[in-house]
C-alpha cells in the first residue's frame, strides 16, 4: 500500500492527483512536474510479476542480498567465495548476478562466459559452476565476451525480472544476489521484486569515499525495510609477503567500518585483509579461499564471515 | 538566459570523459589528479560528475560542504580556490544531506545529467573532465546524448591489472566504438605496491592487464600508476596530492600522461549516439 509521500511526492504540485491515480501524468497540473513521465507511463496496480516471480521462489529458503554502494570494493569476490565455501560444506546454493553492465560472477566463479542458458517449459536453467552450485548471469546470455549491454534503467529491470521469473532454480538453502554498485534500477528492482530477503551484508573499504556511498546505502535498505546483516571492511590493511611490515594501502580517516557501525547500530561482520593470493583466486576462478588457504589472514576472515552469515541464517557450518 | 535547455559549452577547448566499465578502479581519482596536474600547468579546468549515485569528486577536491550558486547565465561551478581556476560541478553539492542516497530510476539520472550540461555556465575553459559512473547505462547514454554535436576529444578508460577490471573494460571499448566516441587510450591504476620498507613490489590486484588490453583493442597505452597511500589519503581528505607530492611515482606518471594526452591534437570528430 502506497504511503502518502509516496503518492503525492514533495516535488509534485499542489494539484497532483497522485502517483497512482488513472490520471496520474496527465492532468493539467502534471504539466512541468519532473515525474510527470515516470507517472503517465508506469502501470496501475500491483505488478503481476511480483506474485509470478515469488512462486518461482518458494524453493529457496534464503535470499541474501551482497550491496555497496561503492563500485569495486570485492561484492563480486565476496559473493563467490561465500557461495563456494557454502557449496563445498554441502548446502545448496544460487548465485544471481544483478550487474548486467559489469558482470564479474561467471569469472569468479570460472564458469566460461560462453556456457549456453537452456530454455525449457520449466523456465531457464541456470549454470551449474559445481553440482550445488548454479548461476545466472548476462554472460551467459550474450554472444560474444565483449558484447557491451547499454541498456537504460527500464530494460534493466525487465532483465533482473526475467532473472527472478523465469530461472528454475532448484531447491535452494541459499540465493545469493550480487548487485552493480550504486543505488538505482538494479536496486530498487531487487528490493520491490525478491521476495522475503534474509537479510543484507553490505561491504566497504576502509576509505571514507567509499563509507559515504555505504552511509548512502545503509539509509537506502532502512528506507525499504531491506535487514541489514552487517558491514565487511575488504582491503583493510597488507601485509608484505617479502619482510611481513604492515602497509596501510586503503587509509580510513574516518574511523573505518567499525566506526561506521558503531554510528548506524549495524553489525561489523568482518575485516578481509588486501591478499594478492584472493586476487590471483579471483583471475582463475573457482578456487575457494576458504578451502585453499585456511591458515592465512584472509582464508580465516572468509571463514568468519561464512560463520557469521550461517549463523544468522540458522543453516549449518558444515 | 540563452544557454539554458541547450548544451553549448562554446568556452571549452577540450573534453575529456573518463570511463571504466568498472567499479572501483580509479576513474574519479585519476579524473581529479588529470585536472590537478592541468591546473598546475596554469591550465583553467572544469571537472563534472555525473556519478549521481555515488559522487565522490567534491570530498577528493576539498570541496564537499560546499553550495550552488546561481546567477543570470545559470550556475556557478564550485571553485576549489579564489584563482577560479577549478571549477567543479556534482550532484554532491546539490544533497541536503550526505548520507541521503539518489534512489532514482533512468529517466531522472538522465534529466539531471542534462542539466549539468545546459544550465552551468562553465566559461571559457582549457579542459572539461568528466567523471562517470561504472557501467553502461543511463549515465553514458545521457552524457553521449547531451554531448551530441558537441566536439568532444574523446574518452580515457581505466583499469586495474586484473582480469575481472580487464573484462568490463573490453565491454566499455565496445560502448565507446558503438557510439563513436574516439578512445584516447588506457590507464592501468593500482599497478603495484612498492613495499616502502623492503622496497619488494607485490602485484596486489595482478600485473600486466592494462597494457595487453590496449595492445589487444590497438588503442594507446597511457601509462601505468602504481598503488600510492599517500595518494589514496590526499583522496580521502580533499588535499592536492599534485601538488604536496609532486616528485612521487604517482605524480610523475599522471604528468607524463597529461604530456601525452596534451601532445595529441585535439579531434575533429563530434558525438553520434546512432
Amino acid at each position: 500500500m502506497a504511503t502518502l509521500a509516496e503518492r503525492f511526492p514533495e516535488n509534485a504540485p499542489t494539484a497532483c492527483p497522485g502517483t497512482d491515480s488513472d490520471k496520474a501524468g496527465k492532468t493539467d497540473a502534471c504539466e512541468g512536474c519532473p515525474n510527470q513521465q515516470i507517472c503517465s507511463t508506469a502501470p496501475k496496480g500491483p505488478d503481476p510479476d511480483i506474485e509470478k516471480i515469488k512462486e518461482n521462489m518458494t524453493h529457496i529458503k534464503h535470499k541474501v542480498l551482497v550491496m555497496s554502494g561503492k563500485g569495486g570494493v570485492g561484492k563480486s569476490t565476496i559473493t563467490s567465495q561465500i557461495s563456494l565455501a557454502l557449496a563445498n560444506t554441502g548446502h545448496n546454493v544460487g548465485v544471481v548476478d544483478l550487474d548486467l553492465c559489469g558482470p564479474s560472477i561467471p569469472k569468479l566463479l570460472g564458469a566460461p562466459p560462453n556456457m549456453p542458458v537452456h530454455q525449457s517449459t520449466e523456465g531457464w536453467t541456470p549454470v551449474y559452476v559445481l553440482d550445488n552450485l548454479s548461476v545466472i548471469s548476462m554472460p551467459f546470455l550474450l554472444d560474444a565476451e565483449d558484447t557491451a549491454v547499454i541498456w537504460r534503467g527500464s530494460k534493466k529491470t525487465g532483465m533482473i525480472k526475467q532473472f527472478l521469473r523465469d530461472v528454475d532454480w532448484d531447491e535452494l538453502d541459499v540465493l545469493l544476489v550480487d548487485t552493480p554498485p550504486g543505488t538505482s534500477d538494479e536496486h530498487i528492482g531487487a528490493a520491490q521484486l525478491i521476495p522475503d530477503i534474509s537479510g543484507v551484508i553490505l561491504v566497504t573499504t576502509p576509505q571514507e569515499v567509499s563509507l559515504l556511498d555505504v552511509r548512502k546505502m545503509a539509509t537506502f535498505c532502512r528506507k525499504v525495510k531491506l535487514p541489514i546483516m552487517g558491514v565487511v571492511e575488504n582491503m583493510s590493511g597488507f601485509v608484505c609477503p617479502g619482510c611481513t611490515k604492515a602497509s596501510i594501502i586503503f587509509p580510513s580517516t574516518t574511523g573505518g567500518a567499525a566506526r561506521l557501525c558503531e554510528e548506524l547500530e549495524i553489525p561489523y561482520i568482518g575485516r578481509i585483509p588486501l591478499d594478492p593470493r584472493v586476487g590471483k583466486a579471483c583471475d582463475m576462478g573457482g578456487v575457494c579461499i576458504v578451502d585453499k588457504f585456511p591458515e592465512t589472514v584472509s582464508g580465516q576472515a572468509f571463514q568468519s564471515l561464512v560463520t557469521h552469515l550461517s549463523d544468522f541464517l540458522k543453516i549449518s557450518t558444515g | 538566459m540563452d544557454n539554458l535547455g541547450e548544451v553549448t559549452l562554446t568556452g571549452v577547448k577540450r573534453i575529456i570523459l573518463v570511463l571504466s566499465g568498472k567499479g572501483g578502479v580509479g576513474k574519479s581519482t585519476v579524473t581529479t589528479q588529470l585536472a590537478l596536474t592541468a591546473q598546475k600547468n596554469g591550465m583553467k579546468v572544469g571537472v563534472l560528475d555525473i556519478d549521481l549515485c555515488g559522487p565522490s569528486i567534491p570530498r577528493m577536491l576539498g570541496v564537499q560542504n560546499r553550495e550552488v550558486h546561481q546567477h543570470d547565465q545559470g550556475w556557478l561551478p564550485v571553485y576549489t580556490d579564489n584563482t577560479q581556476t577549478m571549477g567543479v560541478m556534482s550532484i554532491g553539492f546539490l544533497l541536503g544531506n550526505q548520507d541521503d542516497p539518489v534512489v532514482w530510476r533512468g529517466p531522472k539520472k538522465t534529466a539531471m545529467i542534462r542539466q549539468f550540461l545546459t544550465d552551468v555556465s562553465w566559461g571559457d575553459l582549457d579542459l572539461l573532465v568528466i567523471d562517470t559512473p561504472p557501467g553502461t547505462s543511463d549515465e553514458h547514454i545521457a552524457v553521449m546524448e547531451s554531448l551530441k554535436g558537441i566536439k568532444v576529444d574523446g574518452a580515457i578508460l581505466v583499469t586495474t591489472p586484473q582480469a575481472v577490471a580487464v573484462g568490463d573494460v573490453r565491454r566499455e571499448l565496445t560502448f565507446c566504438k558503438k557510439t563513436g566516441l574516439k578512445v584516447l587510450g588506457i590507464i592501468e591504476n593500482m599497478s603495484g605496491f612498492v613495499c616502502p620498507n623492503c622496497s619488494e613490489c607485490t602485484n596486489i590486484f595482478s600485473s600486466g592487464g592494462g597494457k595487453s588490453l590496449a595492445d589487444h583493442a590497438k588503442v594507446p597505452f597511457l601509462g601505468s600508476i602504481p598503488i600510492e597511500p599517500q595518494l589514496a589519503l590526499a583522496a580521502e581528505s580533499g588535499h592536492n596530492f599534485i601538488t604536496a607530492f609532486g616528485q612521487s611515482e604517482a605524480a610523475s606518471r599522471f604528468t607524463t600522461i597529461f604530456g601525452g594526452l596534451w601532445r595529441t591534437e585535439p579531434s575533429e570528430s563530434t558525438m553520434d549516439t546512432s
